[in-house]
């Protein structure tokens, strides 16, 4: 038609998916909230690496962060308090062509989805997980957290909470077959998109752990910690996450990690003195549960039904 | 049977002297770790294979080592055998098998011997180096003849010291071939049994229990003047042989179940074991979870993924399994669960039979979670059930729950060899675009029924929520969406009721007595109203498969009868309690769904000693109702 030739037409690919392609409704986070700019970062990974959206799924329990799948125009499932780890793993585990993430928060993954979360860490199946820290429960307004600095007035401690809290990178660490473990900040665009960008290309499960603002009820820890920069250190490393030149100049501590140091990593999970952005382990080469999870897909009814018939003869009379 | 074995004997020529006999129950006891339970599975499936009729029940110790010769170690079993079809554990038993004299008393407590119950015990404890032991002996002898019993002293260690150094081993198999004779068995049936039972072990191994099953069956020919004969009728189809639980993971394979997700429980683990060994070789996994909680939330990731997975639990893991049970209601996720109960509540009676926990799966959720719930009656149901279950849950997008219980998990029984069907298996997983305009719950007005987009489903992407939910699938705290989706969700339930049959009665249509059981009891009642009309009773049965939503008619049914009195394993007040008033009795759990359901004031006999009920008992408790 009109002349054109066909050898000349330039083959279009498939679908691009833009940005609006991931969105969906309008976030009911607090104005201020960390969980805002995590939802953008993730869209965007999810732009530039072009996920068909009906390949990907969001599982996350119950809090403010778990409301993130409502938010993405992809599968979601948004179950049930501490329960997001056993679902994704579920979904993962006979179904190797979805892209599953998890997205917790501090009560969800640390406190009562503890068992689930060091499993998951253990199991290393190809998820990419986001936790959301924030220190406080801000759905069910403001209760102490695992992770609630001891002395944090809260609702259910108005004099100070009264025991150290559950330092989940540590955690993590500690845990056998662990396999990606880094901190990002919610208010640190570029270090945050770098960091889930290197969560999703592990093969294996990664934890993220996102330092994150609630400027409902920490309002003088966020002003604390995003003043404060002196005690941030970005974790600087060949094999470690390259950060984005905006975020070098903008902290002056550096600290050069090998990744692949263990010790070293859990020295610095421990350090009380600075925070450290970057990734704290990685291995790629743990045990996978999800592949042999999806070991043995596919078979035929008649497979199945001769495998089954099989095994019937040993019953037989 | 493979060659150099030695010189197995063909059965002996038909000894004139046989007693025919129409079934015999027999009950081997052992030390917890002695093979009383191999014995007698082997002999059950030998006699099974034979033609024979067969039920057996194991009678398995709670701890995991007690002590030896102490009646918490008592482990054994039960086989129930005979010339026609056997639906359940008999009554008290014909011939006990002892390997001391201590173990018995568990038994003789629980009053399953009877005068003239013949008891072949070892002997060797009559001349032990301890006096204490020789006493003990001596007295338990003495107290057995007391009680009616017929006792044979066997030097069952004696003898199989002369062919091993370490009779511990291998004794229950010499036992089996004293049984062998005494019951007239096919040896090469129970030589090709031992074969397999012994499959993973070496040919050593292998050989020396052949000799042991010889050696047994020889004494026994020479020795003992015990001639029975139960006549087998030769089987029309094939058939096969297995307890419930391996029948729930044939059931599972079979549906094409592609992942099953646990956490040990007993007595539901064992269809694990089985599908452990087996469930890879048909495109199957199993996972076992870390906990029963993160089990169930597998499953459902996995069934949300379209992939519907099935989780095996007993009652402390339902427990823990609700709140996901609720989700899986709200949410309209397609799931099979299989609760084989258990006695309870908390830890309970971890190894013996209940069903306690009906109510439970039906209310215990908060809020109102609608599901459909069944029950297998025989070791066929537990495999036909979960074929069922895959589909209603599929069909109707909600969890289906299976209850089967620790009777039916050990109880072994033939059935006809399922003839395996494409239209079992659960269909492809859909991965075609999603039709545009269809919401992810779409409910069907007038059924409640919708159809559910599958990751990977292009335009069908949703987020799925515990929170109340629109159509679309978005989040609303509109009071009458609330109302309007839960009225859809019941909906469902009414949608497949209509789908059922009204039960068929056992026995006449009308009279005295309506007997109603579910479950694992089946055998037992119809057994013993089988008996008690033959006395002249006028008693009929009634058996429920679904109890949610129960089958239609059964207040018709009700009403033709002059009482109704349900039959159940679990806890009821007796109205001769003390405290106890026809306003503050709680009664059977079925007794109080039906009274509920049908406004029929339904008495209920049920109780929670943990032993399968005995037709005797049954017919006993006919006999007081209808002479009241």
């Amino acid at each position: 038609m009109f002349g054109i030739k066909k050898d000349f037409v330039c083959e279009l690919p498939k679908k691009y998916y833009t940005l609006s392609d991931y969105e969906k409704g309008v976030a009911r986070w607090c104005p201020g909230c960390g969980d805002h700019a995590v939802l953008s970062a993730v869209q965007r990974l999810c732009r530039e690496e072009q996920l068909p959206p009906e390949k990907t799924v969001f599982v996350s329990g119950i809090g403010c962060s778990s409301r993130f799948p409502h938010y993405m125009n992809t599968y979601g499932f948004h179950g049930l308090h501490g329960r997001a780890f056993p679902v994704a793993c579920g979904v993962k585990f006979r179904r190797p062509d979805l892209n599953v993430f998890v997205i917790t928060g501090d009560g969800d993954c640390c406190s009562i989805g503890a068992g689930a979360w060091i499993h998951a860490i253990r199991y290393n199946m190809n998820i990419t997980t986001i936790m959301f820290d924030n220190q406080i429960y801000g759905m069910t307004k403001k209760q102490t957290s695992p992770t609630s600095r001891i002395g944090t007035i809260s609702n259910t401690h108005p004099t100070g909470s009264v025991l150290p809290p559950v330092n989940p990178l540590q955690t993590s660490l500690g845990m056998s077959n662990v396999s990606f473990v880094a901190q990002t900040a919610d208010w640190v665009p570029g270090h945050l998109f770098a960091t889930i960008k290197a969560g999703y290309e592990h093969p294996g499960f990664a934890f993220i752990k996102v330092i994150m603002r609630c400027s409902k009820f920490m309002g003088p820890l966020v002003e604390e910690m995003t003043t404060n920069r002196d005690a941030i250190s970005i974790l600087t490393h060949e094999n470690g996450i390259l950060p984005d030149d905006g975020t070098l100049r903008a902290f002056r501590h550096h600290h050069v990690h090998d990744p692949s140091d263990i010790d070293a990593a859990r020295e610095l999970a421990e350090d009380k003195e600075a925070s450290y952005l970057g990734l704290f382990y990685q291995n790629k080469e743990a045990i996978r549960y999800d592949l042999y999870g999806a070991h043995n897909l596919g078979f035929t009814p008649e497979e199945k039904i001769a495998a089954v018939n099989a095994q019937l003869d040993k019953y037989a009379v | 049977m493979k060659e150099g074995n030695g010189s197995l004997a063909t059965p002996s020529p038909k000894i004139s002297n046989r007693l025919t006999l129409k079934e015999h129950i027999l009950e081997i006891v052992s030390d917890s770790g002695e093979g009383a339970q191999k014995a007698g599975q082997s002999f059950g499936a030998v006699s099974a294979k034979m033609g024979n009729g067969v039920w057996t029940v194991e009678i398995i110790p709670a701890d995991i080592q007690p002590p030896p010769r102490t009646k918490e170690s008592a482990s054994g079993i039960r086989i129930r055998f005979g010339t026609g079809k056997i639906t359940n554990a008999g009554d008290e038993a014909d011939v006990l098998v002892a390997f001391n004299e201590i173990v018995p008393y568990t038994r003789i407590e629980q009053n399953v011997y009877r005068k003239g119950t013949i008891v072949l015990i070892e002997s060797k404890w009559a001349t032990d180096d301890s006096a204490d032991i020789r006493k003990s002996y001596a007295n338990a002898i003495q107290d057995f003849k007391d009680r009616g019993f017929v006792v044979y002293e066997i030097p069952m260690e004696e003898e199989c010291l002369k062919l091993t150094p370490n009779p511990k081993k291998g004794k229950n198999m010499w036992v089996l071939g004293m049984l062998s004779h005494i019951y007239d068995r096919d040896m090469e049936k129970a030589a090709a049994q031992i074969e397999y039972t012994f499959r993973s072990k070496s040919q050593a191994v292998i050989d020396s229990n052949l000799k042991l099953l010889q050696a047994g069956y020889n004494w026994a020919a020479e020795h003992l003047d015990l001639r029975y004969e139960v006549p087998a009728i030769e089987a029309k189809q094939e058939l096969v042989v297995m307890n419930g639980n391996e029948a729930l993971s044939f059931g599972i394979q079979a549906a094409g179940i592609e992942l099953c997700s646990m956490y040990p429980i007993t007595p539901a683990t064992s269809t694990s074991h089985h599908l452990a060994e087996c469930i890879q070789s048909s495109g199957g996994i199993i996972h076992q979870a870390e906990d029963e909680i993160a089990a169930v939330g597998f499953a459902i990731g996995a069934s949300y993924a379209g992939k519907t997975s099935v989780t095996i639990t007993s009652g402390p893991g339902l427990a823990l399994k609700t709140e996901f049970l609720g989700l899986a209601v709200m949410a309209e996720v397609p799931l099979v669960v299989i609760d084989v109960q258990r006695g309870g509540p908390s830890t309970g009676l971890p190894t013996k039979v209940e069903q306690s926990d009906l109510l439970a799966v039906l209310y215990g959720q908060p809020g109102d979670a609608p599901k459909v719930v069944l029950a297998p009656s025989t070791i066929e149901e537990c495999f036909h059930f979960v074929i069922l279950a895959r589909k209603i849950a599929e069909s109707f997008r909600m969890p289906v729950i299976l209850l089967s219980d620790a009777n039916l998990a050990t109880g072994v029984q033939p059935f006809p060899r399922p003839q395996l069907r494409e239209e079992w298996l659960s269909p492809p997983v859909d991965q075609s675009p999603w039709k545009e305009g269809v919401t992810p719950y779409g409910w069907d007005d007038k059924t409640g029924l919708s159809q559910r987009p599958i990751p990977g489903q292009a335009g069908g992407e949703y987020t799925l929520t515990g929170l109340a939910h629109s159509a679309a699938a978005k989040v609303t705290y509109l009071p009458e969406i609330n109302q309007k989706t839960s009225a859809l969700r019941s909906r469902k339930l009414a949608t497949f009721g209509r789908t059922l049959k009204p039960p068929k009665v056992n026995g006449d249509n009308e009279g005295e007595l309506l007997i109603v059981g579910w479950g694992s009891t089946r055998g037992a009642i119809e057994e013993a109203v089988g008996r008690a009309r033959e006395q002249g009773a006028s008693v009929s049965s009634l058996h429920l498969h679904f109890l949610s939503p129960m089958e239609p008619g059964l207040k018709e049914i009700f009403q033709r009868f002059k009482k109704v009195m349900t039959v159940e394993i679990n806890y009821s007040d007796s109205l001769d309690d003390p405290m106890i008033t026809p306003e503050n009795r709680r009664y059977a759990q079925l007794a109080w769904l039906l009274r509920a359901q049908t406004l029929v004031d339904i008495d209920c006999y049920s109780n929670v000693y943990g032993q399968p009920l005995r037709p005797g008992d049954i017919v006993d408790k006919i006999q007081q109702e209808l002479n009241r």
